[in-house]
């Protein structure tokens, strides 16, 4: 990612331009055929792959079984409504904190290894969050998962929001994709993002420039699996529901295809892409034929042989082309300046 | 005062031995030369030294303080530097982005995350007095990729030099440089003598006689002769090796 004027600002044109956007969805998103949970489905996953991206984009983490900490969070948040307190915020701190506690503790055995041991490490311990969730009948339902889970209202003392409906639910969700944002894209180019980037690049020179290189990767494992978890939290309460198909296998390699097919590996944006291209590939040709994903699969392989950069930095590519030949308007130069 | 001081250095992977007993004592200022031919033991030595190999037994001490068995990081964090025989920086950043992460000042902000790096006018002044020191101050915003194979050998240095060191270890700084890059590193080398402890792992012997105080021959994972150029080049063990015939 490149080093910009756009990486010093706490919120970039290019956020507001896109929030402008999302807002107006519920507006129009019907008349296109669509419907409003789509665009809180979107949301969630962009939320999730941005997280995601932290340990896969930004410290070039393969973590292949992070669904496991999605569903932490999904499972947290019902538990801790049936459980604990019947409130959405502490319900979303509860998912938070135990989506990270989670990562932390896989992080702790993962952590010194790197490549294919710890790809492999993580798909391990995804393994074992989903058979608890298969098995603990009694605390998590079982195949059934937990059913009957409220969408309770955004209280803020004074005035409290209604989240029953999609729409209320939408904005509710845009704001905190909002905050997600701005956050993340802090964190990736905070002095921290910027040595989780050199260790991605190299560990071995990190560590000999007195990076405690094992400390990086646990810390931002840990808070990658925190985000994942808010995500999670926030789909339990959109699904009314938390079940263990979001910790399957087949879910962590989905977020993985979504991240690389939208080019989470050359730009901040690449997950979200990548989100909003799967979910309406999902609906759209889903609506045409069940064989929608072999249809998405034949698109992965193709950007994984051909583009590799994903369609991100497909897009960027192609930018920065017609602004080297003198193409490109304020607003190209805008675009590519804002990673 | 001896500033980094090794003894009875032994490495063996599986049920081969790669350093045996090595011993080296190196005064604060000094700049000490290892030489050897491949597969000598030379760079496992400085593996050893700064951390990422593990020995079987010995010590190693900095400044009378035993490091061995600590980590890279520590290591490094301890005042070591080192530069790598196969070049190792961070090709995706700038010149600038790759001297930003080896200083001191920054490294003390590696958790920082509510700042962003973009923007931080002190610490890339910083960088760029360290890439002027290595000749590359109009290169501060190229892309380490981007740089030639000489200016690159040259990042590596000015890498090693931020992090502001006590000891800067050097893997065959020269290798893969023309006779051009050669002589602007050992001038550059030169500039850094007496300022600095320098242990440098070479095969050029011409650059290593030019430049040490003295030196170290390891052959067979075993210091075989030490001392000054003057002293080497008539040592009978390194004539017949061949080693001193470019001094």
């Amino acid at each position: 990612m490149p080093n910009t004027a756009a990486a010093a600002r706490l919120v970039t044109p290019t956020m507001v331009a896109l929030w402008l956007v999302l807002a107006t969805v519920p507006l129009w998103i019907s008349k296109v055929g669509l419907y409003p949970y789509l665009g809180v489905e979107i949301l969630i996953w962009s939320m999730y792959a941005l997280a995601f991206n932290l340990v896969l984009g930004t410290a070039g983490l393969p973590s292949f079984g992070h669904g496991a900490y999605f569903g932490v969070g999904a499972y947290a948040f019902g538990l801790c409504q049936f459980n604990l307190a019947p409130n959405l915020w502490i319900c979303l701190v509860a998912a938070i904190a135990a989506a990270g506690f989670a990562g932390l503790v896989v992080g702790l055995f993962i952590s010194h290894r790197r490549g294919i041991y710890f790809a492999f490490m993580t798909i391990a311990f995804a393994q074992i969050f989903w058979t608890i969730a298969i098995k603990a009948y009694p605390l998590t339902g079982g195949e059934d998962g937990l059913l009957r889970i409220a969408r309770e209202p955004a209280n803020f003392g004074i005035v409290a929001f209604d989240l029953k409906g999609n729409v209320a639910l939408y904005y509710f969700v845009l704001v905190l994709f909002a905050l997600v944002v701005v956050a993340l894209w802090r964190l990736v180019h905070s002095p921290y993002g910027r040595v989780l980037s050199a260790i991605r690049q190299s560990e071995t020179r990190a560590a000999h420039l007195g990076y405690n290189v094992w400390l990086y990767k646990l810390s931002i494992f840990a808070v990658s699996a925190a985000f994942s978890g808010l995500a999670g939290g926030l789909f339990a309460m959109a699904q009314l529901s938390a079940f263990p198909d979001v910790m399957s296998l087949n879910q962590s390699g989905l977020i993985v295809m979504m991240t690389l097919v939208g080019g989470g590996l050359v730009s901040f944006w690449g997950p979200v892409v990548g989100v909003v291209i799967f979910l309406i590939a999902r609906d759209v040709i889903g609506a045409l034929t069940n064989a929608w994903m072999l249809y998405f699969g034949l698109m992965f392989v193709t950007l994984v042989l051909f583009r590799p950069e994903g369609v991100a930095g497909m897009i960027k590519s192609l930018l920065e082309r017609r602004a080297l030949r003198g193409q490109g308007s304020n607003a190209l130069r805008l675009i590519l300046r804002s990673g | 005062m001896v500033l980094i001081e090794a003894k009875g250095v032994h490495v063996r992977f599986g049920d081969r031995v790669v350093l045996e007993e090595i011993d080296l004592s190196v005064p604060e200022g000094e700049l000490h030369g290892i030489m050897g031919p491949n597969g000598a033991g030379k760079t496992t030595f400085f593996n050893v030294l700064t951390g990422r190999v593990n020995m079987s037994r010995g010590r190693i001490r900095l400044d009378g303080e035993d490091i061995a068995g600590l980590s890279p990081h520590a290591i490094a964090n301890k005042g070591v530097a080192r530069s790598f025989q196969i070049m190792t920086l961070f090709d995706e950043f700038s010149a600038r982005e790759n001297v930003t992460m080896a200083l001191p000042s920054f490294r003390a902000r590696g958790f920082d995350v509510r700042h962003a790096l973009a923007g931080d006018r002190r610490i890339a002044e910083e960088a760029d007095e360290v890439l002027a020191s290595v000749g590359l101050g109009e290169k501060s915003s190229v892309v380490a990729r981007q740089l030639p194979y000489g200016e690159r050998r040259a990042l590596e240095v000015a890498v090693a030099l931020a992090q502001r060191p006590r000891v800067l270890c050097l893997d065959e700084p020269t290798s893969g440089l023309g006779t051009d890059g050669s002589r602007r590193l050992a001038e550059l080398i030169r500039r850094l003598k007496g300022k600095l402890t320098i242990v440098a792992v070479e095969h050029d012997m011409g650059f290593l006689f030019s430049l040490a105080d003295r030196i170290s021959v390891i052959h067979w994972g075993q210091v075989i002769a030490r001392g000054t150029p003057r002293e080497l080049q008539d040592n009978e063990w390194v004539k017949k090796s061949n080693l001193g015939r470019f001094g």
